[in-house]
């Protein structure tokens, strides 16, 4: 700010004696020509006056890479050189210096369990009632790992390589090649802590291929495989916990972030047994909360599942990033009631020997709508194996986006096959007469299973129906490449940063980023901060940096308590979901997005005017805790419609319809949007300021994704 | 079509841990049988808050059955009346027009109740500090294919550890013992070469910290693995006490 003040005040200096010269030099010489060379001199220093300006006005809004913090050197030695020349801290003053992990899923419990085995003192927070339950736990398909074990032409560079292309070119090069190079050091730790993978009759593990890959690089345990990771993490937990080298807190939720001077020191959090408010002071804070899905209402991730945490420390001063990207999963069950509360996925590891499908004929289509028809009913030939015919070389294991898009718009077109003509076939005939029942059973068994309960419909006899949900949040809190956010000793992991995936996430790599994240990067990375902290001495929680965001909870809280009106928080929640999914959804518009931002703004008013919470403040009331969020979800949707308006391009799973091929395949603008869209709070109800981190690919050369070939 | 049901809810509700509880009758219409238990009891919820009264208080999350986080006690049966599944994926269609269901909390002296229908199940948190992981720290492990593992137990010991600690076994027991939960974690690790190295070891701590929790013996009644959403099996409990004997014998 000093900086911009000094160069106007230049700029006004200049002017000034240029506007006296010009004076002198016509009271001594009136002479034309002379005028004209003075102005012409005159008009080149505003010039140039305003082009400096601008350009500091522009830097500030721009992250370099040296914010970034991206090492020096080629892309496979960045990691290395990183690691070489970091700061560490010593076993002794390990032991003085205390983190605060928020969440337990992946991310955070392996963070948290990492941190405690090097001797820090962990403070883990999740609102569950116990830390084996945070969502990672519903990961079914698998993980990715370059092990190359099955000797296919797996290599670190072609998962890097995958991952980049898989997010359409919108992700850091660095982050994403230091998590393909780690990616392998996961499947080592997870088999030393006795997570059964599936394994061959040989005796060695067992890989399957996941959508976005021409390799089989994806390890599973069932149709569990984030149950058995997240297990994995519990247990290393646990045993700290056991040591004594962390401090859990289960069914707790934060609140809010405490800075002082300018570094995070600790969270208020709200016990959710007996509703009281209460302080927790640390060295630095880690977010571990997940992703924002849940503005949607419907959408896969668990009801409880929430953006709040990362919503605090946005409007403390953490940037967030890309938050239109929101990943659409194509294998859902689809939505079959008003009542219904949360969407189920279907594993995409279905999709390697399911073959997806809509009727050839619309009367086909019509029929099956009005219940005359199966889908078993319909001959082979009548039958548009639609992903086999737009992209022949991935066919059924396109990544995600595109398949999502491509059932839309067979459903938009007519063909949908279920009553609300919002499902396409996912078919296992071929596969029962290819395999035959009992390997198929015993590959997805499970999922078949619960296919059936749900539907009620045997999925051997007649094809799934699915279609697209909710699934996942690229976007989220802008970290450096050491996974800091924009406020000193504040660290966000897993899904809540936005760091690796680009604009849309391939299958089984958000296990890979959770855990490496928290196992081999953040360990690393937080050390290089914590060693300038070691001379900070525990700090009191009756500081008045802790009083006051007590104070603003408490009064929020209360302020929410007092509205009394007459609607329920789900009610109101489920209209914010619907403006979501239509405006903000697979196919967005300019239009479509200003609708959005007038709707949610309508449904801010209505939440403030007129929710309704039964019960008091100062007791377990899940009502208020649904009214936190829920009140954080409207302001998420606002900023996620805001970004996809400001985003005038399609790239992975944003896809603005003004911006398509004559196919109907995404259309990247690199020349105008090849930056990450980092936005920062200005206040309540204030429009925020954009700040954009340039994607510089030094490494890989951009192409438009194809599927196709 | 869709097809709906009338029903009578009777509701255990219990204002706080150390409050008194009792049932409250419901009525509910028009509910959809393709709607999830979990969803009925949020259209009653929805029905309650419309009177401005307070909802019923329940454990859930996932709504997949895999985060163990859903619990009651349906008609006398942990997770409700069909088999292989947790609450969550019980369906409305398992019941019929004009029934009369009761909803009760686990009842566990080892699961205190919170309010109405939560309960306090962090025993089972505390039995797995006790030895339930393999002692390794992050870094410097061998290659994940280092030791060739036989399918068939990686196979047993996927299915051991496919328990996701609800507690319904607790609840589904006379006793209130937990050994199937700690079967299961035991099995797991201790087929496992991974885990073997402490196996005994593990199997001590674990019991001892079972039973130092206040729950009951086990007699092998087997109500248990009937109840358990997971099918997680009672040949567990016997691999079980076999590492816990060897464990006596080593002493």
């Amino acid at each position: 700010m000093a900086k911009k003040e000094q160069i106007a005040a230049t700029i006004k200096s200049v002017k000034e004696k240029v506007e006296a010269v010009k004076d002198k030099v016509d009271q001594i010489t009136g002479d034309p020509a002379t005028i004209e060379a003075v102005d012409a001199v005159k008009n080149a220093t505003v010039k140039i006056a305003k082009a400096v300006k601008a350009a500091v006005e522009n830097k500030d809004n721009v992250i370099t890479l040296a914010e970034a913090k991206i090492p020096e050197g080629p892309l496979a030695e960045k990691w290395t050189n990183y690691k070489a020349h970091q700061k560490l801290v010593n076993p002794a003053n390990k032991r003085r210096l205390d983190v605060i992990v928020v969440g337990t899923g992946l991310a955070g419990a392996s963070a948290a369990a990492s941190l405690a085995e090097m001797g820090f003192n962990v403070l883990d927070f999740c609102i569950q009632d116990s830390p084996r339950r945070a969502h990672s736990i519903a990961a079914q398909g698998g993980i990715n790992a370059a092990k190359n074990y099955q000797n296919d032409g797996d290599s670190v560079y072609r998962l890097f390589y995958d991952t980049i292309k898989g997010g359409d070119y919108r992700a850091r090069e660095a982050n994403v090649y230091r998590l393909a190079e780690v990616s392998n050091n996961i499947i080592d730790q997870c088999v030393a802590q006795g997570v059964p993978f599936a394994r061959e009759y040989g005796g060695l593990l067992d890989n399957r291929s996941f959508g976005g890959a021409q390799v089989s690089r994806t390890f599973y345990a069932k149709g569990q495989t984030g149950q058995q990771l997240l297990l994995g993490a519990y247990s290393a937990l646990s045993r700290q916990i056991a040591n004594g080298k962390v401090k859990m807190y289960s069914r707790y939720e934060m609140l809010d972030v405490v800075i002082i001077e300018g570094r995070a020191r600790g969270i208020i959090a709200r016990n959710l047994v007996t509703g009281k408010i209460e302080r927790f002071f640390a060295h630095a804070v880690v977010i571990g909360t997940g992703g924002y899905g849940n503005t949607f209402f419907l959408s896969t991730n668990a009801m409880a599942s929430n953006g709040s945490a990362a919503w605090q420390i946005y409007k403390k001063g953490a940037y967030f990033a890309n938050p239109c990207y929101a990943q659409i999963h194509p294998t859902c069950i689809p939505v079959h009631g008003a009542f219904q509360s949360k969407l189920t996925l279907m594993s995409e590891s279905l999709r390697n020997d399911g073959r997806i499908w809509v009727p050839k004929k619309l009367e086909d289509a019509k029929a099956l709508q009005a219940g005359k028809l199966k889908g078993r009913d319909i001959p082979e030939e009548d039958r548009d194996y639609y992903l086999e015919r737009r992209y022949p070389a991935f066919g059924n294991l396109v990544p995600r986006d595109v398949a999502s898009r491509a059932a839309k718009e067979r459903c938009d077109a007519g063909y949908g096959v279920n009553a609300t003509g919002l499902a396409v076939f996912l078919d296992f005939s071929d596969a029962i007469q290819r395999l035959g029942k009992d390997v198929v059973a015993s590959k997805y068994g499970n999922l078949f299973q619960m296919y059936e309960k749900i539907v009620d419909e045997n999925p051997y006899e007649n094809p799934m129906m699915i279609f697209p949900a909710i699934h996942y949040t690229m976007g989220g809190i802008w970290v450096d490449y050491e996974l800091q956010t924009s406020i000193k000793g504040l660290f966000c992991i897993g899904e809540a940063n936005f760091s690796d995936h680009g604009a849309n996430r391939l299958g089984a790599s958000a296990l890979m980023q959770g855990l490496a994240d928290g196992y081999f990067v953040l360990p690393y990375t937080i050390q290089n901060y914590l060693s300038d902290q070691i001379q900070v001495p525990r700090m009191s929680t009756d500081l008045p940096e802790f009083e006051e965001a007590e104070k603003a909870i408490e009064l929020k809280i209360e302020k929410l308590m007092a509205i009394q009106g007459h609607r329920s928080v789900d009610s109101i929640h489920r209209e914010l979901g619907l403006a979501m999914w239509d405006f903000v959804g697979m196919g967005r518009t300019a239009e479509g997005l200003k609708e959005a931002l007038k709707k949610i703004r309508e449904i801010k008013k209505l939440f403030w005017s007129e929710v309704f919470i039964p019960g008091t403040a100062d007791d377990l009331n899940v009502e208020l805790e649904k009214a936190i969020r829920l009140a954080d979800f409207i302001e998420i949707g606002e900023l996620m419609a805001l970004d996809g308006l400001d985003r005038e391009e399609s790239c992975g799973g944003h896809f603005r319809e003004e911006f398509q091929t004559p196919e109907g395949e995404a259309l990247r603008q690199d020349d105008k949007f090849s930056y990450v869209s980092c936005w920062k709070f200005n206040g309540e109800d204030k429009e925020p300021t954009l700040i954009k981190e340039p994607l510089n690919y030094e490494f890989v050369k951009r192409q438009t994704r194809n599927y196709k070939a | 079509m869709e097809k709906t049901i009338n029903i009578t809810l009777k509701v255990w509700r219990q204002a706080g841990p150390k409050a008194k509880g009792g049932f409250q009758t419901y009525k509910l219409e028009n509910i959809s049988t393709d709607s999830s238990f979990l969803e009925m009891l949020d259209v009653l919820n929805e029905q309650l808050i419309g009177e401005r009264k307070e909802p019923i208080a329940f454990d859930h999350d996932c709504r997949e059955g895999i985060c163990g986080m859903c619990s009651l006690y349906i008609n006398g049966h942990p997770h409700g009346p069909d088999t292989s599944v947790t609450t969550c994926q019980l369906h409305m269609r398992k019941f019929k027009d004009g029934e009369t269901i009761t909803v009760e909390p686990w009842r566990s002296a080892a699961f205190p109740v919170i309010k109405d229908l939560m309960v306090d199940r962090r025993a089972y948190d505390k039995i797995i500090q006790a030895g339930g992981f393999v002692s390794v720290n992050t870094g410097g492990v061998p290659d994940a294919n280092a030791i060739p593992i036989p399918k068939a137990k990686a196979d047993e010991a996927m299915d051991a550890a496919s328990c996701i600690g609800c507690g319904a076994c607790a609840a589904a027991c006379k006793n209130g013992s937990a050994m199937l939960f700690v079967a299961a974690k035991v099995s797991q690790l201790a087929l496992l070469p991974q885990g073997r190295v402490e196996a005994t070891r593990r199997a001590k701590a674990m019991v001892a910290k079972m039973d130092e929790l206040g729950f009951g013996n086990c007699t092998n009644t087997g109500a248990c693995a009937a109840e358990c959403p997971k099918n997680v099996s009672l040949s567990n409990i016997a691999r079980l006490n076999r590492e816990f004997i060897c464990a006596k014998f080593q002493d």
